[in-house]
């Protein structure tokens, strides 16, 4: 080998590994699914899975879009302030909010705070053989585990999001009202006139993609965790850094579906 | 005792199973026939709990055969497979209970589990943890345990537990891995009592794997060492201790010097 071939060798390798990795967790998500479609389904898991994923992300979520919001409009005011355009903010913030950062902030906070604790637990249930024993229990584990999770993951984000949603829409009506001295109802009718329902609609499908993803992620990186604590660590990272990049990636791509006509 | 014509409970010939480069199990063959309980030795890494997890179906063997009740499981249709290693109740190392459960949830779980696949007739929640308090009682546990956390309990109270969910569904043939590691002498030996207790019970096949005599004596009337990959004795149990093998001999008595010593050393 000389010094032209092994980095092209390296990257080789790279990309093999990418490709493996993403047929693993093609074929991992197929097997997941298809257990939708055959009893029995365990409810109690979804719906205990639907209250984690979607009630208890909402304090985090909610401010998250809330202070989201309110910088968009400080920030849109200085901006558009040079070109005598502020009137302009009522309709950025809500576009801004309902298409890219409601769904892409919900989906970053869910991805820290739920996927690593899917991972994480089912991770633990892997390396203390509570998999296997639900195994020997007659009980499959995909079907257990993950299909009710992924399931959840997709419909609670899209909840989620809805409340980003307006909350995020508030913090810019209170900022911009409060502090940058718009009226009320100017600021209401302008939000109103800019708001589309294919813009609410397209946030609320990128987020059940999103949603999707986080579960499907967390429950991947989990449920192929090895080696103890350290193991367990590791595929908490990687259910969370995997599931970032993806929701960026997505995101790209649902908005040049969408949005690029 | 089994007529020789007879049908083994389970039958494995030729199993082989290697992780990369590394031959866990290297042709093993194996006996068990119905009622007894076969006691497999053998030091850490020489395939013990490999094989149990071949039987159960955790790991998928690269070649051989494993048959229950004559029937090859590896060879069946998924359902056959589920349907014949249903047969089957593990008692794991480390008990292995849902962290995300109480204790009487727990044993609950395994009985709902068991009696959903046998006739459809699942009992409801509040039914089945009744007879997880029954069941916690069999193991010598007070009912009330059922309401705590498997964090709040001992380790040898989680084996009595992980033993009752195990015999949950009336197992005829019962796994278990390491009964007594982590428990001192005198609980290691209430749970081999507990074991064979239920194991007589139940008229279950039971495979045992442990590192320690005591225990190996008291659960099994058969045993076998598996080394590197490979069964190199089978015997009576009571034949553990002087089996005229140097190996076993030496590992039973817990030698420094010996065959196994020196393999080590290369």
């Amino acid at each position: 080998m000389n010094a032209v071939l092994d980095p092209i060798a390296a990257l080789g390798r790279a990309a093999l590994g990418l490709i493996k990795q993403a047929g693993a967790l093609a074929l991992f998500a197929l097997e997941a699914l298809s257990h939708l479609v055959r009893p029995p389904f365990y409810w109690r898991i979804f719906f205990s899975s639907l209250i984690e994923t979607g009630f208890f992300s909402l304090p985090v979520v909610a401010l998250t879009a809330l202070f989201s919001g309110a910088v968009i409009a400080l920030q849109s005011y200085v901006g558009f302030g040079q070109y005598h355009v502020q009137s302009a903010i009522a309709g950025i913030v809500v576009l801004a909010v309902t298409r890219e950062l409601g769904p892409v902030l919900a989906g970053l906070m869910v991805a820290g705070r739920v996927g690593a604790a899917m991972s994480a637990q089912i991770g633990t249930m892997r390396v203390t053989d509570q998999i296997d024993a639900l195994t020997t229990l007659s009980t499959d584990p995909m079907k257990y585990l993950v299909t009710p999770r992924l399931l959840a993951g997709t419909l609670a984000l899209p909840c989620l999001v809805l409340v980003a949603d307006i909350l995020g829409v508030m913090g810019g009506f209170t900022v911009s009202v409060a502090k940058l001295g718009f009226s009320p109802s100017t600021y209401i009718t302008a939000t109103l006139d800019s708001l589309k329902t294919m813009d609410v609609v397209v946030g609320l499908v990128k987020a059940a993609v999103f949603g999707f993803l986080i579960a499907l992620l967390g429950c991947y990186n989990g449920y192929n965790s090895r080696g103890g604590a350290e193991g367990v660590g590791s595929a908490t990272t990687a259910a969370v850094v995997g599931a970032s990049i993806l929701l960026l990636l997505f995101d790209y791509l649902l908005t040049d579906l969408f949005f690029s006509q | 005792m089994s007529t020789p014509q007879s049908t083994p409970k389970i039958r494995i010939r030729g199993l082989h199973k290697a992780f990369g480069s590394k031959i866990v199990l290297d042709g093993v063959d194996l006996d068990v026939e119905t009622g007894t309980s076969m006691v497999i030795i053998g030091g850490s890494g020489s395939g013990k709990s490999v094989l149990l997890r071949c039987i159960l179906g955790l790991i998928e063997p690269d070649a051989g055969t494993i048959e229950i009740d004559g029937e090859n499981v590896l060879t069946a249709s998924r359902s056959r497979q589920d349907a014949l290693r249903r047969q089957i109740g593990m008692l794991f190392q480390n008990a292995a209970l849902f962290d995300s459960m109480s204790v009487g949830e727990n044993v609950a779980f395994g009985i709902r589990a068991k009696h959903s696949d046998r006739n459809g007739a699942t009992p409801s929640r509040a039914q089945a943890l009744q007879m997880a308090g029954d069941l916690l009682k069999q193991v010598g546990l007070d009912p009330s345990v059922g309401d705590l956390s498997p964090s709040e309990l001992s380790g040898g109270m989680q084996k009595r537990v992980g033993l009752a969910r195990a015999i949950a569904g009336s197992p005829n043939i019962m796994f278990f891995d390491e009964p007594t590691t982590g428990l001192d002498p005198i609980m290691g030996a209430v749970i081999d009592g507990l074991i064979v207790d239920c194991v007589q019970k139940l008229g279950s096949t039971a495979i045992a794997i442990t590192h320690d005599m005591a225990s190996a004596q008291r659960i099994g009337n058969r045993a076998a060492m598996l080394y590197h990959g490979k069964l190199i004795w089978q015997g009576e149990a009571s034949e553990l201790m002087h089996s005229g093998n140097a190996m076993v001999d030496q590992f039973t008595h817990g030698r420094r010097e010996g065959p196994i010593t020196m393999e080590l050393r290369k």
